[in-house]
């Protein structure tokens, strides 16, 4: 009988078993990389707004405190953004024939508030509450990265549910406590540290870093022993902390 | 429509010739298939249709287009997964099993019996799929390092079944490929024309029939039925563990596991002798297929529906004996409640048509046998209905008792899943060896082996 493959045949199929295998496995890890990357979670990507409001500009150089806006972020879960009046507290003195500021005057006159972008957007099953973790001293920046470095806002953090895990398994790992201001409460220590920046006192390398919005998770066994204390001291309840309905009731 | 009974596995003057032609011309000759086949595909494919309708008007509605509500969330959905996973362990049963312990007569049914436990997994498949209610998101049944940063439920059961019967099926198609490589070469050899034969060496994937070939050939399917074997007892096992680790009323009983694996077999083999039955006479291949074969099945399905009955008997008894209110209660719902008429229909289709299977001439009365299998797959199918909805409709908190009814939508799924299977069916005897080729072969040559050495010894 003739032969009915070229022998060029057994390449081919050896070739495919070897790609058989390897393309399922690069297919799942290109999707992995895909959406743990910036393209997916939108980490740093600044997002447009009908007013070009600068979180540098007021928080940092005119240090602004944050509750200034976000009245709300110490007593309720919504952190709040700030009603028109706010803005026009200062800019109805300041800046009042600026054209990148008609949008404000025109909510102002109107009456119809603005329509900011959602930047930080935690998704409808979630329960999340800012007043807590501000009780227990996590500091905006663990969450929001950087904010005092934004002209434009961007989101700091991925917000995945394996990020929000990272704390909520070992809180200990993230609780920080000012130690040389021992009368703080965790809650003053959280703007405190904004003041501390801008008076250029001398920072703690952790401080450091909360302000840069690195990633908190400490690794050193002094400073998790610290925060095993603030989590005891805190009534932090680390066994139930990440059960499926602390965020999804 | 009696066969007379013989002892012979392959039946009239057979040569190894006439095995190979008997089969392949299935394949080959297109003019062994007559307008029935069509007809008969025609119709499943019909049928068939029910399923994109129903799974598409599923996926825009959701869930609510079928039955399942508080406190009853497990509905047809669940019933018919359990009935289609059982309907699968026969083949996996005469494949694996009945190979290590050299039962011979397994021969002529295996390749058929697994290519229904392939089919029947893809239907069981699709319902805890759907069930899910957001099918698109299944792939969190599996671990997998993902963003959200947690692993599927290790406790609970329903994941130990995701496992279950996806190795299951794995397993199953690789076990059913590799028998079926050396009989895709003789169709090869077989074929006239050169896309044919082109197509079937590419799906032999060069098989030559060496010695080394068929060292390599056996050893690889020991070892496939090695692994198998432990599948026919722990898939349904891990089934019946998704309502017996439970405590819900009626489920929480010691019998399920060893009663829901005898259940499967006993569903399984009247699937075969449901399918077999009509294929064996539309393509004559009753010489390989014999009465012999059907009479064994019959008495596996006869032997397993005792199993089963005995399970019915013991969660009577369980109820009684364990003086507990909900079970009490269950015990009386099922007796005497709304569903009783399907339980009371379950004794009759289970524990006591296939009685007559005791019976020579019941087990050689082809039509009989049709009917008795017919009788025990929806007996088998009421089982289930019996399990499910009637504990959930029944249980602790009187409050949250409501009843369960399907909607249509229940029916649509369902029978576009039948028409699924009796499509891929008989596509598969269509296009593929639909009996073991060369193991009848080396059976035959076996028995010719042993008819001479009798001679020779004088006796007969």
């Amino acid at each position: 009988m003739a032969q009915l493959f070229k022998p060029s045949a057994n390449n081919y199929a050896r070739t495919s078993i070897v790609l058989g295998g390897l393309t399922p496995v690069l297919i799942g890890l290109s999707l992995a990389a895909f959406s743990r990357s910036p393209l997916n979670t939108k980490v740093g990507t600044a997002k447009n707004q009908p007013v070009p409001f600068s979180h540098t500009h007021h928080a940092w150089e005119l240090g602004i405190d944050c509750r200034y806006c976000h009245t709300a972020v110490e007593k309720s879960s919504y952190a709040g953004l700030p009603a028109t009046e706010t803005c026009m507290s200062c800019h109805s003195q300041i800046w009042t024939n600026s054209p990148l500021l008609e949008p404000v005057r025109q909510s102002y006159e109107t009456g119809t508030p603005i329509q900011w972008n959602l930047v930080n957007k935690t998704p409808e099953f979630v329960y999340f509450n800012h007043s807590i973790h501000v009780a227990r001293g996590i500091n905006c920046n663990n969450c929001h990265g950087p904010v005092q470095n934004m002209p434009i806002t961007a989101k700091g953090k991925s917000f995945q549910m394996q990020w929000c895990l990272k704390c909520h398994r070992a809180p200990e790992k993230y609780l920080y406590k000012d130690e040389t201001k021992p009368n703080q409460t965790p809650r003053q220590q959280v703007f405190d540290l904004y003041w501390k920046m801008q008076a250029k006192e001398e920072l703690t390398p952790r401080e450091n870093g909360i302000l840069a919005g690195e990633e908190q998770e400490t690794g050193d066994a002094k400073e998790i022993e610290k925060g095993k204390k603030l989590v005891n001291q805190y009534g932090v309840k680390v066994q139930q902390l990440a059960d499926c309905w602390v965020c999804h009731r | 429509m009696t066969e007379p009974m013989n002892n012979k596995l392959i039946m009239g003057s057979q040569t190894l010739e006439t095995i190979d032609e008997m089969v392949t011309d299935v394949v080959l000759d297109s003019k062994r298939h007559t307008k029935t086949w069509f007809m008969i595909v025609l119709a499943a494919f019909g049928v068939l249709q029910l399923l994109p309708i129903g799974v598409g008007w599923l996926l825009y509605q959701g869930i609510g287009i079928w039955g399942n509500n508080q406190p009853a969330a497990w509905g047809f959905d669940i019933i018919n997964f359990v009935w289609w996973i059982g309907i699968g362990h026969a083949g996996t049963l005469i494949s694996a099993i009945l190979l290590l312990l050299q039962q011979q007569w397994r021969n002529s049914i295996n390749r058929f019996a697994e290519a229904m436990t392939i089919f029947a997994v893809m239907c069981a498949g699709l319902y805890p799929a759907l069930h899910t209610g957001r099918p698109w998101n299944d792939f969190w049944l599996f671990p997998y390092p993902n963003i959200m940063g947690v692993w599927p439920q290790w406790r609970s059961p329903l994941i130990w079944d995701v496992f279950a019967v996806s190795t299951y099926f794995t397993v199953s198609a690789v076990f059913w490929y590799v028998g079926l490589i050396p009989d895709l070469a003789t169709l090869r050899d077989r074929a006239k024309p050169m896309w044919v034969k082109k197509l079937f060496a590419f799906l032999c994937l060069g098989w030559r029939g060496s010695v080394k070939h068929w060292e390599r050939y056996q050893q690889l399917y020991l070892i496939l039925a090695g692994l198998s074997t432990p599948l026919v007892l722990s898939v349904h096992t891990i089934v019946s563990y998704d309502f017996a680790v439970s405590i819900v009323p009626g489920w929480n009983v010691t019998v399920f596991p060893p009663y829901f694996v005898a259940g499967a077999v006993f569903a399984g083999f009247a699937m075969v002798l449901l399918l077999a039955i009509p294929v064996r006479a539309m393509y004559g291949l009753k010489d390989l297929i014999t009465a012999k074969h059907l009479d064994w099945m019959a008495k596996i399905m006869l032997a397993t529906g005792m199993i089963v009955f005995y399970g019915y008997m013991l969660e009577l008894f369980y109820a009684w004996y364990s003086g507990e209110t909900g079970e009490m209660t269950l015990l009386n719902w099922r007796l005497f409640g709304p569903y009783r008429y399907a339980y009371y229909a379950l004794i009759f289709c289970n524990g006591i048509a296939p009685q007559i299977m005791w019976w020579n001439k019941a087990r050689r009365n082809i039509g009989a046998l049709w009917i008795v299998s017919l009788i025990v797959s929806v007996g088998m199918w009421l089982e289930r209905f019996v399990i499910i909805p009637m504990s959930l409709t029944r249980n602790y908190l009187p409050s949250a008792d409501k009843m369960y009814y399907p909607k249509l939508f229940d029916f649509v799924v369902f029978g576009g899943s039948i028409g699924m299977f009796i499509t891929l069916m008989f596509l598969f005897v269509r296009f593929l060896p639909a009996i073991n080729i060369f193991e009848v072969k080396e059976q035959l040559d076996h028995m010719k082996k042993h008819d001479s050495e009798h001679e020779l010894a004088g006796v007969h």
